[in-house]
């Protein structure tokens, strides 16, 4: 358990950042480029996630069959997205593939075609995502509960806006490629079986003499309290709820977490027994974190049917409520026995491990030790956390529901 | 990495592969029955009961399975297919007599009458959130089309009727023939003590006795059809079609999955660069499926309504067009070495071997190592994917779309 990151600053600005997993077949990176889709130019929305699109249509000397030729036939598993302030890739491979995909990815992020006659190919690419996700209202509801508690800067979609994806042209997403895929702020966070030498004499290679861009403002990020229904013709009232907390530099973030475990964590947390196991009004409840910029929310989902959308929000509302009456010995001992098995479990994925090392070094220019995670869990008792609990009591709320039943927030939230 | 395998007097099967180097373990019963061992009145009770299991034992309450979950940070769940019914959980190996002895008194559960009227309520729950959900049931409904009269067109989770209508005493009586001990398999992987676990089953179920379940096996008619949904609130239109595959015993299987890669993954396959690559479809993919006596190989296209039929004939074009231009070789390598690559990825979590090792034994009575299971898609010789495409196109098959509107594919 006494592994510790290690890592390499270019003088470019890209930070590499791994951890050393040799019990491992496998090795993961994650790359983090400050292209998030909070740098869209307003009324673009869809630029960044069409830019990633056509970024992978050929890079280097490969054509955009080369690329997935290569990577499949080294059966690479990868992932790109886009978030509010970043475009990532996440891939994982055999150990003995690193080097090699690690090349096509600096390629990708390099030295990408962006073919001009693939334009109409990625608008539609993205045009057919976000359609499918209008079509899943458990997810709709987060997304537009994001656009709201976040406006219109913060609170945009990874999946962007039709209005946005029709008018991005070849320019832009060369202006916008030209602007953000640059080292500045670059994050290459590696963790698995690697040797720590060879990596940085390969990423120096790759990368080192990768051209820095031009500094990139930050817009503070606000968060407005709105409520919102949307009437749809499905079965369930899907309930979007948010609240403030604080964001994971906090120090005090682990006491945060802490109080989210206890409200959603396993089948014995608060929200499972009171909404599920009680009163049988959902199948689905669940609380969970997010950090956006210093801005720190929890985010909270429940489907219900047939007229009980109302009750499964004021059963919610009593439930989070219900913190401020203390939080039981065994509900501390199970929260530190769950932290202590998952810290265990991370070190059987590289992937996992290379995105939590990622976000470490995004939001606090560190890795944090498991050891540390460990010494924070155990500090914790009853009453830091109640302690915390009144310090930073939910406020801020925002809300939206989607279904036949609108609902409603009580007085004095 | 070491497998091992015993069968207790009572006929509860107990295995485990063993990596002394793993972290953590994963253990799990699996239950030989599922959706496919039900009547069509008594459609979803084995999901039902797969709830109920959580629900408490004669030396537990509710929250007490809950709590103790909890307390030993275990990551828990349960699933019910067509075939089975599987709880499971990871711990780290510290806990393994503890895991062990509340996983088995999960299989005895109270069964209390209050508990059923609430669980009833969350799987209707649980079933509107699905029908909510894309592709809006149209799986199960091409379950249900494909496999006609056949038990394995019986919906998982039931449907609100039934669910509504099962009856707790005949659920009992259900619980009571299938999960007898000769119907169970506890299987584990990591960082596993073998001789404890064995000895400790055998203790606390020294008293069960085996019971006289056996699955009912046919084979399944099929025939072609073709039917649409409508589902007004949707936006995208979603189709699935299937055909006959192979069952899981055949030795063709791995060819017919690296046939099903080298069509239809979701990456770099002959339908992405027809389709998902030009951007004319969301996803358009293919997949293979085994089961005792048969398999499917599905073929799944979500796009917009009106780009519906063109991409249907596309993919049809694909297919039919392996006549004109086989599968190389080097598309098989490529298929090979991303199935392989995936496994091998999967392997480092126990939680990931346990599924392997709890199936492989519960329903094909055979373990495979990672290695094996490596060889068994490496030897795959391309001329026998090509021959399992020209029997693939001979075969009937059920498609089922759902979309806004109607009539949007015709042909």
């Amino acid at each position: 358990m006494a592994e510790t990151a290690r890592v390499h600053q270019l003088s470019n600005g890209l930070t590499l950042v791994a951890e050393s997993m040799p019990w491992l077949r496998s090795a993961a990176f994650t790359i983090l480029l400050p292209a998030g889709t909070s740098r869209e130019p307003e009324g673009l929305q869809g630029l960044c996630g069409m830019t990633v699109e056509l970024a992978q249509r050929g890079a280097g000397d490969r054509d955009s069959r080369g690329i997935i030729e290569a990577l499949d036939h080294m059966g690479v598993e990868r992932s790109c997205a886009a978030s509010t302030f970043h475009t990532s890739f996440s891939v994982a491979m055999v150990a003995e593939a690193l080097p090699e995909t690690l090349s096509i990815y600096a390629d990708i992020v390099r030295r990408p075609h962006l073919p001009e006659d693939e334009l109409e190919e990625s608008r539609q690419t993205a045009m057919q995502e976000l359609m499918s996700l209008e079509d899943d209202p458990s997810q709709k509801v987060f997304t537009e509960l994001k656009k709201l508690r976040y406006g219109s800067i913060h609170g945009r979609s990874p999946y962007g806006a039709m209005e946005g994806i029709e008018k991005v042209s070849h320019a832009d997403i060369k202006k916008f490629l030209k602007a953000h895929y640059i080292p500045n702020e670059a994050i290459l966070a590696v963790a698995g079986n690697f040797d720590w030498d060879k990596l940085c004499r390969e990423v120096d290679r790759l990368f080192g003499d990768w051209k820095p861009g031009k500094p990139l403002a930050k817009e503070p990020v606000e968060v407005k309290t709105i409520k919102q229904h949307i009437e749809h013709e499905s079965s369930q009232t899907h309930i979007a709820l948010a609240y403030s907390c604080v964001p994971y530099p906090h120090p005090d973030y682990y006491e945060s977490r802490g109080l989210i475990s206890v409200l959603s964590d396993g089948m014995s947390s608060r929200l499972f027994t009171e909404v599920r196991e009680k009163r049988g009004l959902v199948y689905a409840v669940s609380a969970s974190s997010q950090t956006i910029g210093d801005k720190g929310s929890v985010l909270t989902y429940a489907g219900t049917t047939g007229g009980r959308a109302q009750e499964t929000l004021d059963v919610t509302l009593e439930t989070i409520k219900s913190l401020n009456n203390g939080i039981s010995e065994g509900e501390l001992a199970r929260l530190k026995a769950r932290v202590k098995s998952s810290l265990v479990m991370e070190q059987e994925s590289s992937s996992s491990r290379s995105s939590q090392v990622a976000s470490d070094w995004f939001y606090l220019k560190r890795v944090v030790p498991r050891q540390e995670v460990i010494d924070k869990i155990a500090s914790l008792s009853c009453e830091s956390l109640l302690k915390h609990h009144r310090e930073y009591p939910p406020s801020g709320w925002s809300l939206v529901s989607m279904g036949p039943e609108s609902v409603e927030l009580p007085d004095g939230i | 990495m070491e497998f091992k395998q015993v069968t207790l007097d009572n006929g509860l099967q107990v295995c485990a592969e063993v990596n002394p180097q793993a972290f953590s373990q994963s253990l799990g019963y699996f239950v030989k029955t599922g959706a496919r061992d039900e009547t069509p009145e008594m459609a979803g009770v084995s999901h039902f009961l797969e709830h109920m299991v959580f629900k408490g034992t004669n030396g537990r309450s509710a929250e007490d399975v809950n709590r103790e979950l909890d307390e030993l940070g275990s990551q828990s769940n349960a699933y019910t297919s067509e075939d089975q019914t599987v709880f499971y959980l990871s711990v780290i190996p510290e806990f393994q007599e503890h895991a062990t002895e509340l996983l088995t008194d999960l299989m005895r559960p109270a069964l209390r009458d209050a508990d059923f009227e609430t669980e009833r309520q969350v799987i209707l729950e649980e079933i509107a959130m699905y029908d909510d959900s894309p592709p809006y049931g149209a799986m199960e409904r091409c379950m249900e089309e494909f496999f006609g009269s056949h038990p394995l067109s019986t919906r998982v989770l039931g449907t609100p009727h039934t669910v509504s209508q099962l009856d707790t005493d005949l659920m009992r009586g259900y619980h009571h023939q299938r999960y007898a001990p000769d119907n169970l398999c506890f299987a584990a992987a990591g960082n596993v003590d073998f001789n404890a676990l064995v000895m400790q089953i055998d203790k606390l179920t020294k008293s069960w006795k085996p019971g006289s379940f056996a699955r009912q096996k046919s084979k399944p008619i099929f025939k072609s059809s073709e039917l649409e949904l409508r589902h007004p609130p949707a936006i995208q239109q979603y189709t699935f079609q299937m055909t006959p595959g192979i069952d899981r015993f055949d030795p063709n299987r791995h060819a017919w999955r690296l046939m099903a890669t080298v069509l239809g993954d979701d990456s770099g396959s002959r339908m992405f660069w027809a389709l998902t690559d030009p951007g004319l479809a969301e996803s358009a993919g293919m997949f293979a499926q085994e089961y005792d006596e048969c398999g499917i190989v599905g073929l799944y296209l979500t796009c917009a309504p009106d780009e519906t039929q063109n991409n249907w004939d596309l993919m049809r074009d694909v297919v039919e067009n392996v006549r004109a231009e086989p599968i190389t070789e080097k598309e098989l390598e490529i298929a090979k070495n991303k199935i392989c690559s995936g496994s091998i990825l999967a392997s480092e979590r126990p939680g990931n071997r346990l599924f392997t090792v709890g199936n492989g034994i519960s329903l094909r009575g055979k373990y495979e190592s990672l290695e094996q299971s490596l060889e068994n898609y490496r030897r795959v010789d391309v001329d026998v994917v090509n021959a399992a495409l020209v029997e693939y196109l001979q075969r009937p098959s059920v498609r089922v779309t759902v979309g806004p509107e109607l009539n949007v594919l015709t042909a």
